[in-house]
């Protein structure tokens, strides 16, 4: 007896399966992928994020290419390998609807809808920094405001700005002049800028005393700058007529020229003290080694750490870090600038709990803590 | 009205940057570029003060032959050689101002730069004489981190790579860090200083 009629197993047709299933898999990226364009979050709107799923990320490499409709030709703007899965198109016109799409060894694979960069009004990237920056802006504000109203703030003494006159009264009795180096770098590092509040300090104290200060500059824009300072500082001690624009030198821009140029200044004028304030690099201890050499007394201050060492080793006093930004306040002894330098103090207080914190926090295992504090 | 103007613009331009921080929009954003573009331009406009200051201050002392005028001629003949040089027969690379640029500027920057070797030795020299604690602390963890440094140091003891780069990382990594959050601090408060119009002497207010 014969049972019900099976028919054989259709081999080509499972053969032919095999083949399109794992010889064919980059061609079939040609046939289904979705592809999605976002908007980018927290920038000015010029940037659209296209990203896709399925075949497409099988596919060696994917030409992305853009439209902006009604135009209906295609701009080719990138090649990536498929596993990317997404691709950040930037440098596009704000507020313009974008179509893209992805094509894979000639052939279609997807078309997205139109997607439109748009601005944003706030990085929320950002949003821990400017929350930081606002507590510390309120310090300031609250520390000012009392100075105003008459607290008064004690400041421990700083023996490099207490030598600064020192070292002017010295200079004065030998008869020589004294060196100012604001640093080497442009008006736009706020090293520089303090430079100059303290500078014009210096060139007060020096007025008082009728020295004469040379202040050799690196960068074109700090001339004007430096010679205001120091004409405003022999104005404020009385002596007007000390100012000689001749002494506010622009050297050279290039690092080293302008050191060979101080050196020659050294020796040639024979400066009997030698300030450096400011932002400095290798230069530091060529200029402090060869003030040494004249036997100039000579005060450094920068905020340039890997700096401290050799004008540490060097110089007779050496301003560390934030103490350059507290010159201004100490010199002058300007309430309200007293005001923000213990705003300063009080924010290094809190900074000095939060990393105490944070240490006991990472040694418990709660990782959230530091992410609150992390620059993204 | 001679601090009033600068310190209002001061503060807009500042408060203008500081915002742009934060907000990407372009009502903020491009105006923002826009004065980012003018800083350089600016910037370059200021070499015209700077030739102008070096002119000045060379051509006077040499006019009068003021003590050290030779050094003023070589100044200002080196200057107007290299202005020729880049201006009137261009900055192509093999070209004379290349050729200068690279032949005798360079290596008299590298000269520059050598002296560095010599004045380290003559600073540490003076730096580690062990004549107070801090000084001989300074000579031993210097010594300790030079061995750590060198094979030869490894071939003494096999722990002062170790730790060296425990000095490095852990105290000396501490130290840099306090300085640097400090100086941070400080130049911000300088530059709310500034923005405020609280620290106008740099504009010759006093």
């Amino acid at each position: 007896m014969m049972g019900p009629r099976t028919e054989p197993p259709n081999v080509g047709l499972i053969i032919l399966l095999a083949v399109c299933l794992f010889v064919g898999l980059p061609s079939a990226a040609r046939c289904a992928a979705e592809l999605k364009v976002q908007d980018v979050p927290d920038d000015e709107g010029t940037a659209l994020r296209i990203s896709w799923t399925g075949d497409a990320l099988l596919a060696d490499s994917l030409v992305i290419s853009r439209s902006a409709p009604p135009d209906s030709t295609w701009l080719a703007i990138a090649r990536v390998p498929g596993r990317q899965a997404e691709y950040t198109d930037s440098g596009l016109r704000r507020g313009t609807s974008y179509i893209y799409r992805v094509t894979s060894g000639g052939g279609l694979v997807a078309t997205s809808e139109a997607g439109r960069p748009r601005a944003s009004v706030l990085n929320r990237t950002r949003i821990n920094q400017m929350i930081i920056l606002g507590v510390f802006v309120a310090f300031v504000l609250a520390y000012i405001w009392l100075a105003a109203s008459g607290r008064k703030f004690f400041v421990r003494k700083i023996a490099g700005l207490n030598a600064i006159e020192e070292a002017i009264g010295r200079a004065t009795e030998m008869g020589r002049p004294v060196l100012y180096v604001p640093g080497i770098d442009d008006m736009d590092n706020i090293q520089t800028i303090a430079s100059m509040v303290i500078l014009n300090d210096v060139a007060r104290l020096a007025g008082n005393y009728g020295t004469p200060v040379i202040v050799p500059v690196c960068r074109p824009f700090v001339v004007p700058v430096a010679e205001e300072a120091v004409k405003q500082g022999f104005l404020n001690a009385g002596r007007p007529e000390l100012y000689n624009p001749n002494n506010v030198r622009y050297l050279s821009d290039e690092q080293f020229a302008f050191t060979a140029g101080i050196s020659g200044i050294m020796m040639r004028e024979g400066t009997a003290a030698n300030l450096y304030m400011g932002s400095f690099f290798a230069e530091s201890l060529i200029l402090a080694e060869t003030g040494f050499s004249t036997g100039a007394i000579q005060i450094a201050g920068t905020a340039n750490v890997h700096q401290l060492p050799f004008f540490v080793a060097a110089c007779d006093y050496t301003l560390i870090g934030e103490e350059l930004y507290a010159a201004s306040a100490y010199l002058s002894s300007e309430p309200k600038l007293m005001g923000a330098l213990k705003a300063s103090d009080l924010a290094k207080l809190i900074i000095l709990i939060l990393v105490a914190l944070g240490c006991i926090a990472e040694t418990a295992g709660f990782l959230k803590f530091a992410e609150l504090f992390t620059a993204r | 009205m001679r601090t009033e103007v600068p310190v209002a613009i001061a503060f807009i331009a500042g408060m203008l940057m500081i915002v742009s921080l934060f907000v990407p929009h372009p009502v903020i954003a491009q105006p923002a570029s826009v004065m980012r573009s003018w800083a350089i331009i600016i910037t370059a406009f200021a070499y015209v003060l700077g030739i102008a200051n070096i002119a000045r201050i060379s051509v006077g002392s040499l006019t009068k032959r003021a003590k050290d005028w030779e050094y003023k001629a070589v100044l200002l003949g080196a200057m107007a050689t290299m202005l020729f040089l880049g201006i009137g027969v261009g900055v192509a690379s093999g070209g004379p101002f290349d050729w200068a640029y690279l032949n005798v500027y360079v290596a008299m920057q590298a000269t520059m730069f050598s002296l560095l070797a010599f004045f380290i030795a003559s600073a540490a020299y003076r730096a580690f004489r062990a004549r107070t604690v801090e000084a001989t602390l300074l000579l031993v963890t210097a010594a300790i981190v030079m061995l750590g440094r060198v094979p030869v140091g490894e071939h003494m003891w096999s722990r002062f790579p170790d730790l060296t780069e425990w000095i490095m990382g852990v105290p000396n990594m501490a130290a840099k860090r306090g300085i640097m959050i400090g100086a941070a601090l400080g130049g911000i408060s300088t530059g709310l200083k500034m923005v405020l119009g609280l620290e106008r002497s740099y504009l010759g207010g006093g």
